[in-house]
């Protein structure tokens, strides 16, 4: 994955997840679905406990809001699924994330985003790639490849940060 | 097709490896035949060619002395011994690496380079002589080109110069078939040729001149009078070749010259007639082809409520058309065994080298197909057990005859279709398992408690548990640390079943049982809480009432009694924390593998139903409960329930309440 320093722009498509705007790539977007009929698979982790029927494929449907530690609240007439293609060792999978409100694609300066501070942040440092200010707001980039590798701190990593 | 050209040569230098290989291997057996020297020359001079064109220099440079080595065995200089054959065929692994641009050191290539060279000095040094070359002779050769010729590369002029070489030469054109100029492409080739050549070289030597183009092209060779009658024995007087594909040509020959069991059909399988398409296209076609199926279901499920007669009948029609895409679909993806059973001839051809051993390897029902998944998921698994069956079942030569045996030993590859799964058994004539050196094994690993009274069976099975190998020196080509159980896992991955008989003395047979695709299954639908599962109807024993009684008693433990037999039984509500309160008239579906049982309690059965099978993501690998999703009729998921992993379970789970009191 490409670094955020070596490209100007990033573009990304912005979304809400708990009253938080976090953005991702918009290169792995491949659809923002309506909410659809959820499978839950018992005995998977949390931030990936259900599947769903994406264009005839059964695709994994991931939580961010637990990645991160938020709530998750019930589905409201904005919900949406941002299905991503995204590299998972080698292997391109469609993953459908869960948006309580998604926004628009938009790009995000160099300038804008800084690195996730260390200290005096609710959530886990790795789980955030960068940060960016837009018109006030913070938007949230966060880092798929360490989220997803730990299934969402599903692996008993605490959400909490300590000075380093 | 993959559009980078480099990919492309590598597809192509794995068929003409492929090709050599087979040639050469047949050509250990029937030194002699002229078809197979051509065929391998012929592979290794394109192999070369195309090489260089697509910038693999090293191979092309290395390929050329494999090339020159054949030519001299093609012209009868050097006879195809069985160490020149054994060289090429090691060079050719070194061409394979290099065309696959991996790890391919000069070193290792020089020092093949010189083996090749001892073969062929060696060779040289038998040889009688070159076939005794009759008196001048006159021969009137006529041939033409395709049209495309050109265009595909071929130039006449080199072809004439040739023949040129050979001896005096009349050349005249042949020019009837020139199309009137308006019509004429440039081009095209529209020429043809008569030539009167007066050589003391035989025919085959003219016919060597058209060597590369012969498959396109039609040719005339006619002696001419007074012509000294021809001295080659197997040349007829007069040749018409206008053969579309060379298989078709070669194959008659083949068969002629050796009517040997093992190489010739299956080469000649090999027809022109196909498109090579990429495994992932037909994955895709696939997917599209469940989506349609889901979504003519949905169509049927609104026809069905409607009263417009022809949207029904358009519904019918689809449905129709749907399963039948649906099944012309699964038989796209079906390829034949002989695909995998090909390669086990080079692995039986190294194995008789590094064991010393002599071991003959025969194949029957090649033409079974299988879906390509599933083969190319078989591969390991099965070079593993040939492996096994020529390292610890066969025994040395000396031991063979000791035992009153042929100093050969024989493995044996069948497969056959047996409804709708496919078996394929590998058996072999060795000594057969020796039950006392499994036991003690077993017994020193722990596996089972010294005296413990097993049936054969059992005892049989134990070879498949995890971490067992009865190799007492462990060699170079079993005991690798990949065991029997990382087959049996591989095969239960398939979806199918491994079992294995053995006579002591006899030998021992493996049957693996593999469903024919992996892509559909039977499943009979169940509900548990709000979801809905598959479970895989093969391993569907019966389904019974859980009455109130067992329902109550079974509290504690979880155990059914069935025709007097006790099964325990798990329920799914509990193992999926549903955490609702289950129907009043809970159904057990009794599942079994092998002989382990064990009951399922859901709330409903929904009935039968034939689906495509989706694999789950990376992210529920860890899930072992299911083994895969599948799209219903209403465009929902269900999850497939993996039986193995359940009726294990369930037997864990019985162990520990015994256990427990």
């Amino acid at each position: 994955m490409s670094e955020p320093h070596t490209t100007d722009a990033l573009q990304v498509l912005t979304f809400d997840l708990h009253g938080e705007t976090f953005a991702l790539e918009a290169g792995w977007v491949r659809e923002v679905l309506d909410p659809t009929s959820e499978t839950t698979v018992p005995g998977a982790a949390p931030f990936v406990d259900a599947v769903i029927n994406f264009r005839g494929r059964v695709i994994p449907l991931a939580d961010l809001r637990l990645a991160f530690g938020l709530e998750r609240s019930p589905p409201t007439i904005d919900s949406r699924i941002v299905v991503i293609e995204y590299d998972i060792a080698g292997d391109p999978t469609l993953v459908g994330l869960r948006a309580d409100k998604v926004h628009e694609v938009t790009t995000l300066e160099v300038a804008e985003t800084e690195e996730a501070p260390r200290v005096g942040l609710r959530w886990r440092a790795d789980f955030i790639r960068c940060l960016a200010r837009r018109n006030g707001d913070l938007i949230v980039v966060p880092d798929l490849d360490q989220i997803f590798a730990s299934k969402g701190g599903a692996t008993g990593a605490v959400v909490q940060l300590s000075a380093a | 097709m993959s559009g980078d050209p480099v990919e492309t040569f590598r597809q192509e230098a794995q068929d003409l490896l492929e090709q050599i290989e087979t040639g050469l291997l047949d050509l250990a057996h029937r030194p002699g035949d002229r078809a197979l020297i051509d065929a391998v020359f012929r592979g290794l001079h394109t192999l070369k060619g195309s090489g260089a064109m697509f910038g693999f220099d090293a191979l092309a440079a290395f390929t050329h002395h494999c090339e020159s080595a054949f030519d001299r065995v093609r012209k009868g200089e050097v006879p195809a011994s069985p160490e020149l054959v054994a060289a090429v065929l090691a060079a050719q692994d070194h061409m394979r690496a290099l065309a696959e641009g991996t790890d391919a050191s000069e070193a290792e290539g020089e020092a093949l380079l010189v083996r090749l060279r001892q073969a062929v000095d060696a060779a040289a040094g038998v040889v009688v002589e070159a076939p005794s070359a009759p008196g001048a002779a006159t021969w009137k050769v006529r041939f033409s080109l395709p049209t495309d010729a050109l265009a595909n590369g071929t130039r006449p002029l080199p072809l004439l110069d040739e023949l040129r070489e050979l001896g005096e030469c009349k050349v005249t054109a042949l020019t009837d078939q020139i199309p009137p100029l308006e019509a004429l492409n440039p081009t095209e080739c529209w020429l043809g040729w008569e030539v009167i050549l007066t050589t003391t070289h035989p025919r085959s030597a003219i016919e060597d001149v058209f060597i590369f183009v012969i498959d396109e092209m039609t040719l005339e060779i006619e002696a001419l009078e007074p012509a000294a009658p021809v001295a080659e024995p197997d040349a007829p007087a007069e040749v018409l070749l206008a053969a579309v594909n060379s298989e078709a040509a070669a194959a008659p020959i083949a068969e002629i010259a050796a009517p040997d069991t093992q190489g010739g059909e299956a080469k000649a399988a090999r027809v022109g007639d196909t498109v090579r398409v990429p495994a992932e296209r037909l994955d895709e076609l696939m997917d599209r082809v469940g989506e349609l199926v889901i979504a003519q279901s949905r169509l049927k499920q609104v026809a069905v409520t409607s009263t417009e007669p022809q949207l029904r009948a358009v519904a019918e029609e689809i449905e129709r058309l749907a399963s039948e895409l649906r099944d012309t679909m699964m038989v796209v993806r079906m390829v034949p065994v002989a695909q995998l059973f090909g390669r086990f001839r080079r692995l039986i051809h190294d194995l008789a080298r590094d064991t010393g051993k002599s071991i003959e390897l025969s194949t029957e029902g090649e033409t079974t197909e299988l879906d390509k998944t599933v083969i190319e998921r078989l591969a390991d698994p099965l070079v593993h057990l040939i492996r096994n069956s020529a390292d610890h079942g066969l025994e040395t030569p000396d031991q063979r005859l000791a035992a009153g045996k042929p100093a050969t030993g024989q493995i044996r590859l069948a497969a056959r279709q047996s409804g709708a799964e496919v078996i394929i058994t590998i058996t072999d004539d060795g000594r057969g398992v020796d039950r006392a050196r499994v036991r003690a094994k077993a017994e020193e690993n722990g596996l089972i408690a010294p005296g413990a009274v097993l049936s054969d069976s059992e005892l049989l099975q134990l070879i498949f548990h995890p971490g067992f190998s009865t190799a007492a020196t462990i060699t170079n080509l079993s005991g690798r640390g990949v065991g029997m159980d990382v087959v049996k896992r591989t095969i239960e991955g398939l979806r199918g079943a491994i079992e294995m008989t053995s006579e002591p003395g006899q030998g021992s047979q493996i049957s693996l049982r593999i469903p024919l695709t992996l892509a559909i299954i039977d499943g009979l639908l169940v509900r548990v809480g709000p979801a809905r599962y598959v479970i895989p109807l093969p391993a569907v024993e019966e389904c019974v009432e859980l009455t109130v009684e067992q329902d109550m008693r079974s509290t504690g433990r979880s155990l059914l009694t069935l025709r007097d037999r006790l099964v325990p039984f798990i329920r799914l509500r509990e193992l999926f924390r549903t955490g609702l309160v289950p129907d009043p008239h809970q159904k057990v579906v009794v599942v079994a593998t092998g002989q382990e049982r064990v009951g399922l309690v859901v709330d409903q059965i929904l009935g039968d139903h034939q689906t495509v099978i989706k694999s789950l993501s990376s992210f529920h690998a860890d899930v072992e409960t299911f083994s895969g999703a599948t799209i219903l009729g209403d465009g929902g998921v269900a999850l497939i329930l993996d039986v193995a992993h359940l009726v294990a379970a369930g037997q864990r789970q019985d162990a520990q309440l015994r256990a427990a009191g």
